[in-house]
């Protein structure tokens, strides 16, 4: 159906494996039961012990042992629960802070205010340029009052990564839980609980190949945190409902099938990808850290141009891109990680951003790299910017 | 599922017609900014006899129905007198152009906007404006007829956003009908503002929210 599609739009969802549907495909039509306790039937037995494999899996790739991992619908709920589960366990016990960063994507960033108003302290922990978070300040920042900080592991949009490592040793220190969402980070960048303390992770198959409505969270044994749906007593009663087994069995596959190789091949791509739109096409300009930076996300902002047009005119030529401008978004509003890096309204408009995955070939950077230097100029000949 | 432009939008968007700039331009406007977004600019050739829209070209920095809008209205207003051109509305734009998706309204009217600014720079240069206008709560009424409510693609007066106008001493005050963490609170205001605060006797715009 879309056979020539150039598709650079991985962050916001990937083109499942095939090798992850047949792996899925007998949890439908064969091992279909309820997981059921040891005592119950075959069939049930046989859809815990897949349900049991895949959480192992899964917990193994982040160091974790498979009682400190469980299944949710994806990254949103999983940082609903992180965060609201540690409000109701912690909130009358020890304080009602939070700390969390102005870039983070909406699932954490919605939590947080939604408890603002509900009486909770948020502080906004100041970020630099790039994205990167000021240590200092998230020092300064925690409070005997506080019970939570949650600063993800790279951004959506502009990927920065952070270092997670200091900011779990700084929570460690002053024994605050740390939660990250790993969304973007999971399987591309190395995140192991044995050597990082963090004690809350966000992670989703929909990033890495997998299925759509299936995610995971990840809980250091012992973290004070309460349920937020009621219902049976599943997932070590975090997380009530009927299990999502093929799910669970996909997005395990998916894990398995990401290697350290792929994402080196990923990273090549985004390196030519970048280093000819920045040194072909005028006044253009990373957005993020040159360095610390998802190895699949490129974003690049081109000055007097608007990101819907460019996004369109990519459309028609087959690209599949994503652009922080207002135009684009459905509230209008421009992107709030551009913003919150200190960029203007202008930045945020002209901002598109390149996301790879397994199923970009080589030869796309250099047709891609033409298509939007094309388009560039059309756009730049139409603004009324930049002309004096 | 189809793009939410029709073909004509596309059409327009794809081959933008009277693109440029005219050097010698007669008369000219630039309506928004790179701060609030779009920007649309509009430069106009007047016969001095007949007042004919001799030639017209616009510019934008814009989405597609902004590019769109702005082809179509220098479509719209070649050939016309200035009092023609003038009466030009958003709707006639949006009818001609075969509809906009309601959440691109308040992108587009920026076209129509700048043609009129660019029509009254002429009549200023020319002395073809008998007295300036003062800012009134009704002028002002008027004016906020051209901010949207992006919701719904109708602007807010008529969809009854607008609780309050003052003006007083130079000083414009707005209050909407809406919570200040409405999704569209920010966008309304930059739009209002913009409208406003350019006035020959408008030293402020403040925009209240009492949702």
């Amino acid at each position: 159906m879309y056979e020539n599609l150039i598709y650079l739009d991985n962050a916001a969802a990937t083109r499942m494996d095939e090798r992850v549907l047949e792996a899925m495909k007998p949890y439908f039509f064969d091992v279909y039961a309820v997981a059921t306790s040891q005592f119950g039937y075959s069939i049930g037995l046989d859809a815990r012990e897949a349900l049991d494999n895949a959480r192992a899996r899964i917990a193994s790739a982040l160091g974790a042992e498979p009682e400190e991992f469980i299944f949710t619908s994806g990254d949103t709920e999983s940082s609903n629960l992180a965060i609201k589960g540690v409000a109701l366990a912690l909130g009358d016990k020890k304080g009602r802070h939070i700390i969390t960063t102005p870039i983070e994507d909406f699932p954490v960033l919605h939590s947080v205010r939604t408890l603002e108003r509900q009486g909770f302290r948020v502080t906004y922990v100041r970020v630099d340029e790039t994205g990167r978070v000021d240590l200092d300040h998230l020092r300064e920042s925690i409070t005997p009052e506080t019970i939570l900080v949650s600063i993800q592991t790279a951004n959506q949009e502009i990927g920065t990564l952070q270092d997670i490592r200091a900011i779990g040793e700084i929570c460690r220190e002053k024994g605050v839980l740390f939660h990250t969402d790993a969304t973007h980070a999971f399987m591309r960048v190395p995140i192991d609980v044995r050597e990082v303390p963090v004690d809350l992770i966000t992670v989703s198959a929909h990033t890495i190949h997998g299925p759509k409505g299936i995610g995971g969270l990840y809980i250091r044994k012992g973290t004070p945190i309460k349920k937020i749906m009621d219902g049976g007593f599943q997932e070590f009663d975090f997380r009530p409902g009927l299990e999502n087994i093929p799910g669970a069995v996909g997005f395990a596959k998916a894990v398995e099938l990401v290697t350290p190789e792929e994402t080196a091949r990923l990273q090549r791509m985004r390196d030519r990808l970048l280093e000819r739109l920045l040194n072909e096409i005028p006044h253009t300009r990373l957005n993020g850290h040159p360095v610390h930076r998802l190895p699949q996300n490129a974003n690049v902002s081109f000055r007097f141009i608007e990101g819907e047009s460019l996004l369109l005119h990519l459309d028609m030529r087959g690209i599949a891109v994503s652009t922080g401008s207002a135009c684009f978004s459905r509230s209008l509003e421009a992107s709030h990680v551009i913003l919150g890096i200190g960029g203007d309204h202008e930045r945020a408009h002209g901002s598109i951003r390149f996301t790879f995955g397994r199923y970009n070939k080589e030869e796309e950077v250099d047709i891609v790299v033409e298509a939007v230097k094309e388009i560039v100029h059309e756009l730049r000949r139409i603004s009324p910017l930049g002309k004096d | 599922m189809p793009l939410p432009y029709s073909e004509i939008v596309m059409e327009h968007f794809r081959n933008p017609r009277n693109v440029g700039r005219i050097e010698d331009a007669d008369a000219k406007a630039v309506e928004g900014s790179p701060a609030c977004g779009d920007m649309v600019a509009v430069y106009l050739k007047v016969d001095p006899e007949t007042h004919v829209i001799t030639d017209i070209k616009f510019e934008s920095y814009g989405c597609a129905s902004n590019i769109a809008t702005g082809s179509i209205i220098t479509e719209l207003a070649k050939g016309k007198t200035l009092e023609e051109a003038k009466k030009i509305t958003w709707k006639q734009a949006s009818e001609a152009l075969g509809g906009l998706p309601p959440l691109k309204v308040h992108c587009s009217v920026l076209a129509v906007d700048a043609l009129r600014a660019a029509i009254e720079n002429y009549e200023e240069r020319h002395g073809l404006v008998k007295e300036r206008e003062p800012t009134t709560v009704e002028f002002v009424r008027k004016r906020l007829k051209h901010v949207m409510n992006p919701l719904v693609g109708l602007d807010i007066v008529r969809t009854k956003l607008v609780k309050e106008i003052e003006v007083k001493d130079g000083v414009v005050r707005v209050v909407l009908d809406i919570p200040p963490d409405h999704m569209f609170a920010p966008t309304m205001k930059e739009d209002i503002e913009e409208k406003l605060r350019h006035r020959w006797d408008v030293k402020q715009v403040i925009v209240e929210f009492a949702g």
